[in-house]
């Protein structure tokens, strides 16, 4: 199980996704620096980390969608190969066009740091097989654009579709205006592509796996793609 | 040629910010609505042809400097 953690200047995520991915799941996890032009052969998994590539100048994830390596990225996604884009790396996914929507300023204009649920809305994923449908969740978020925006007749398409992943909820799973964190459309904490192995999230799985470092409510997405890589 | 591309959020998009904006100059008691914040991006682009000039900026549009999900922009050559 190889993965690979495309790093940014301004990542600031990549450690948790290698700590999650390398010292709790165990597997080979490498990061590779944005300037590279390929992928680590056999990668299986691409991790695109949070945090705040190129300064979120212009709008966040535009310049980073630009880096050398997405190209490599990209083919791997056209290939089939999975892709988890976490805060940042969910803007960079939809800048690059691998997602649809935009990821604006939150509705209350500040930066949230908080513990969220969210709802498991598509179990048969790569990246949440070993969840139930419907299953709640806890893990945090921490962004100041996490405020999932897209046209009408395509959020319509998109949640037709099926496309939305995870949407945030209460402690009970219910769905609602007051249990969404920063106004994003429909509550969507989650989406994924039409292929299902292209998946970007606000909230940070990888930042609540470790039992010593505090909840471990994101273990869920890692043991699906371990069940996945598995072949179970 | 010296290139403004002005990019704005689209109608239908919440702009936060604006809103911001608009309930601070409330505050100072002017009567102003439908505040939005945009960006404003100047470039010197080589060319004499204002059309020419003109394209290659809607290029780079495309490509970079709008989100067609959120945004729209207007190009002026000055």
């Amino acid at each position: 199980m190889r993965v690979a953690v495309p790093v940014f200047p301004g990542s600031n995520c990549d450690h948790d996704a290698l700590h999650a991915c390398g010292t709790v799941m165990g597997w080979e996890t490498i990061p590779v620096w944005h300037q590279e032009t390929r992928l680590p052969e056999n990668t299986e998994l691409v991790f695109v980390p949070g945090g705040f590539s190129y300064g979120d100048y212009l709008r966040c994830g535009a310049i980073a969608a630009l880096a050398p390596i997405m190209a490599d990225i990209k083919r791997h996604a056209d290939a089939g190969g999975l892709v988890l884009g976490v805060c940042n790396g969910f803007q960079i996914l939809c800048e690059a066009q691998l997602l649809p929507g935009a990821l604006l300023r939150n509705e209350s204009l500040r930066f949230i740091h908080t513990d969220v649920h969210l709802r498991v809305e598509r179990a048969d994923l790569p990246f949440t097989r070993a969840m139930k449908p419907g299953a709640v969740f806890q893990v945090p978020i921490a962004h100041a654009e996490g405020n999932f925006t897209l046209d009408p007749a395509d959020l319509a398409d998109l949640e037709a579709r099926g496309g939305v992943a995870f949407r945030y909820c209460s402690p009970r799973g219910e769905i609602g205006a007051s249990h969404v964190p920063n106004g994003a459309m429909n509550g969507i904490a989650g989406i994924v592509n039409l292929r299902g192995n292209v998946l970007g999230m606000m909230p940070h799985p990888e930042r609540a796996v470790d039992p010593r470092l505090g909840p471990t409510g994101g273990l869920g997405v890692f043991r699906s793609l371990a069940e996945a890589f598995a072949g179970v | 040629m010296k290139v403004r591309v002005s990019v704005q959020l689209k109608s239908g998009i919440l702009d936060p910010q604006g809103k911001a904006v608009e309930q601070g100059l409330h505050g100072f008691g002017f009567e102003v609505e439908h505040v939005r914040i945009g960006r404003l991006i100047d470039m010197d682009v080589p060319g004499t042809d204002p059309a020419e000039v003109k394209a290659k900026a809607l290029a780079m549009c495309e490509k970079l400097l709008v989100n067609p999900v959120m945004e729209k922009a207007s190009i002026e050559v000055l």
